[in-house]
């Protein structure tokens, strides 16, 4: 007995030996569940009353990002020993070691000439005593959220190696009204739920809308005219247009990794096809012929192949073909249906919902159909998008409403490895999101 | 007993009369023997006008139901859809949309792939029946409007319709 509380004695000890001897703070992001890195964020100072409190704020954003990721955690501020960390002092590191800091940022905001904000940071290794990283961004004040989600991303990068997420944007679908004539706009708003604005004022219904690679494009489905087509929303010019003249409904619009192409399905006399159109001459090639339903189409990174929903084998499907609509292949086998499949940015894997028995799940399969897990699930979920970087995912869940009522929705988030769901808020119900590239 | 049978018929009567379906008197003979009857209807402002959405509601029949995941009619369906070809030959200026829809327990983008599909069987089988093609629109509104706001099997049966509407 006393052996083994000696054992244990040394086991507790060699973390704090091996510790201090590490090279570099850094998260592997590839490993499956995480324990979150504890990082302190001091308040960025400031030279002036308002320097000073934007520079508080783009600390609090810088931090809700980080620990809003699951991969850090953010050490109270009561806690801190050293207060007033100015930027210009050398963090003191033995007390940030005390309250178990392994990283430290630390930042000021400066209003300079032109009225223009200027924030600086600098990103500490506790235990090596040395900086990891150090930049400065010039902006109009009122962007500072935008520079906030810049740090944060500069931060996730340095420590975990993979580009990080923060500075890009949701689009989604905010529903209010009654449950038999839904009413449906196109919202858009920032990864974190601020900025939150309205594209369309509900007049007609609007659905399933996705962002271009450069993130000023979006297409979706309206029902403008009381016929179901793909428009082009762009975000610079606020301009609506829509997308070809088919004689049938289009809808489950896509870009291209290159931005120059939207693919999407064409319903004609009951059968829907994939076709995919030049934005450049509008003109469509079509890439399936198949009497099936073949819809919810999605490229690749690389653009080389598609993935897309077929019930071609008798039941809901994923496949996948090149982008020329061979060499097309069944790719889900497990027990239920598949549909909304989309390709990870990092190529690596596809989300998609399936639906077995009662129940809804986002699950995440290899391009060759290998490796399926289920991340979430729901009474309904649906949507999955992926954040810029591969290793979150949003989606909708709605619950079961009450009689004569619509079923509330709302958005969530959750790690690639089915951790660290979270709930986006929204003021209205809130389905079919999409996640923007990075911005920056 | 006897008075509150009475009742009953008469208050199925009135319901009958309110609803503006045709009444019946059938006038018999102390033999037992039936003569030729003579059906009244009554025509109030709530008669449906001949070729509106009311009358074909009314008398034909607008709805047309599936399985689950299914664009295939069923033998009731085929009937609702003959009367109502017959109806779109008597009323031949009349156009229509017929609106495909499907139940909440699916994807969006496969339900409007699926509305689409079961609002062109019923357009394909109106017009194998003798209806010109050009008089029939078809629209998907996949889950997007329910006819039944429930959430159970009940409610989902009846909202995986087909829905000829009058232009």
């Amino acid at each position: 007995m006393r052996r083994l509380i000696a054992l244990l004695a040394v086991l507790a000890l060699l973390p704090a030996v091996i510790g201090p001897a590490r090279a570099e703070v850094t998260i592997d992001i590839t490993r499956g569940r995480i324990e979150p890195m504890p990082i302190a964020i001091v308040p960025f100072g400031g030279d002036s009353a308002k320097a000073k409190k934007l520079g508080k704020k783009v600390a609090g954003v810088v931090g809700a990002d980080l620990e809003g990721s699951g991969l850090f955690e953010l050490i109270d501020k009561d806690a801190f020993i050293q207060e007033d960390l100015s930027l210009g002092v050398r963090p003191r590191f033995a007390d940030w070691r005390a309250v178990n800091a392994e990283a430290l940022v630390q930042g000021r905001a400066k209003l300079v000439s032109g009225g223009r904000l200027r924030v600086e940071f600098r990103l500490w290794d506790v235990f090596a005593a040395r900086q990891m990283k150090g930049l400065a961004y010039f902006t109009a004040p009122d962007n500072w959220r935008r520079v906030a989600h810049i740090v944060a991303d500069a931060i996730y990068k340095r420590i975990t190696g993979e580009k990080g997420y923060f500075d890009s944007r949701i689009v989604y679908i905010a529903e209010s009204g009654s449950p038999k004539d839904r009413t449906k706009q196109l919202a858009i708003m920032d990864q974190d739920g601020a900025n939150r604005r309205y594209l369309t004022d509900g007049g007609h219904l609007v659905l399933t809308p996705r962002f271009a690679p450069e993130s000023q494009r979006i297409v979706y489905l309206s029902y403008a005219g009381r016929e179901p087509r793909v428009y082009l929303f762009n975000l610079q010019t606020g301009e609506q247009e829509r997308l070809g003249t088919f004689p049938g409904m289009t809808y489950a619009p896509r870009f291209h990794p290159d931005g120059e192409h939207v693919i999407m399905s064409l319903a004609r006399e009951g059968n829907s096809e994939i076709y995919t159109m030049d934005l450049e001459d509008r003109t469509p090639t079509r890439l399936t012929e198949n009497p099936a339903i073949d819809t919810s189409p999605a490229y690749g990174p690389d653009g080389e192949r598609i993935v897309f929903n077929s019930d071609r084998g008798g039941s809901q499907q994923l496949y996948v073909m090149r982008a020329d609509g061979s060499n097309v292949h069944r790719i889900s086998f497990g027990d239920g249906r598949y549909a909304s499949p989309v390709w990870s940015p990092r190529g690596d894997f596809i989300a998609f919902t399936k639906i077995k028995g009662d129940t809804f799940y986002i699950g995440v399969m290899r391009p060759d159909g290998s490796g399926e897990r289920l991340l979430a699930k729901g009474w309904s979920v649906g949507s999955p998008t992926w954040a810029p970087n591969g290793r979150r995912l949003m989606f909708y869940r709605e619950t079961k409403g009450g009689e004569g009522e619509a079923n509330p929705s709302g958005l969530y988030s959750i790690d690639l490895t089915g951790h660290n769901e979270r709930r986006l808020e929204t003021p209205r119900d809130a389905s079919d999101p999409a996640w923007s590239p990075l911005l920056h | 007993m006897k008075s509150k049978v009475l009742t009953v018929f008469a208050a199925a009567a009135l319901l009958a009369a309110c609803e503006t379906a045709p009444t019946e008197q059938a006038q018999t003979t102390g033999e037992g023997q039936a003569e030729e009857t003579v059906v009244t209807e009554e025509v109030t402002e709530q008669t449906p006008a001949p070729g509106s959405q009311e009358q074909l509601q009314q008398e034909v029949g607008s709805k047309v139901y599936f399985a689950f995941d299914k664009s295939t009619l069923s033998e009731e369906a085929r009937e609702t859809l003959k009367a109502q070809a017959g109806w779109l030959k008597e009323y031949e200026g009349v156009t229509v949309t017929i609106e495909g829809h499907a139940d909440e327990r699916g994807t969006r983008e496969y339900n409007l792939a699926l509305g689409e599909r079961r609002a062109n069987a019923v357009k394909d089988y109106l017009t194998a029946l003798g209806v010109d093609p050009n008089r029939l629109r078809t629209i998907s509104y996949g889950e997007e409007r329910p006819a039944v706001v429930g959430h159970d099997k009940e409610a989902w049966a009846k909202n995986r319709r087909a829905v000829t509407v009058v232009d």
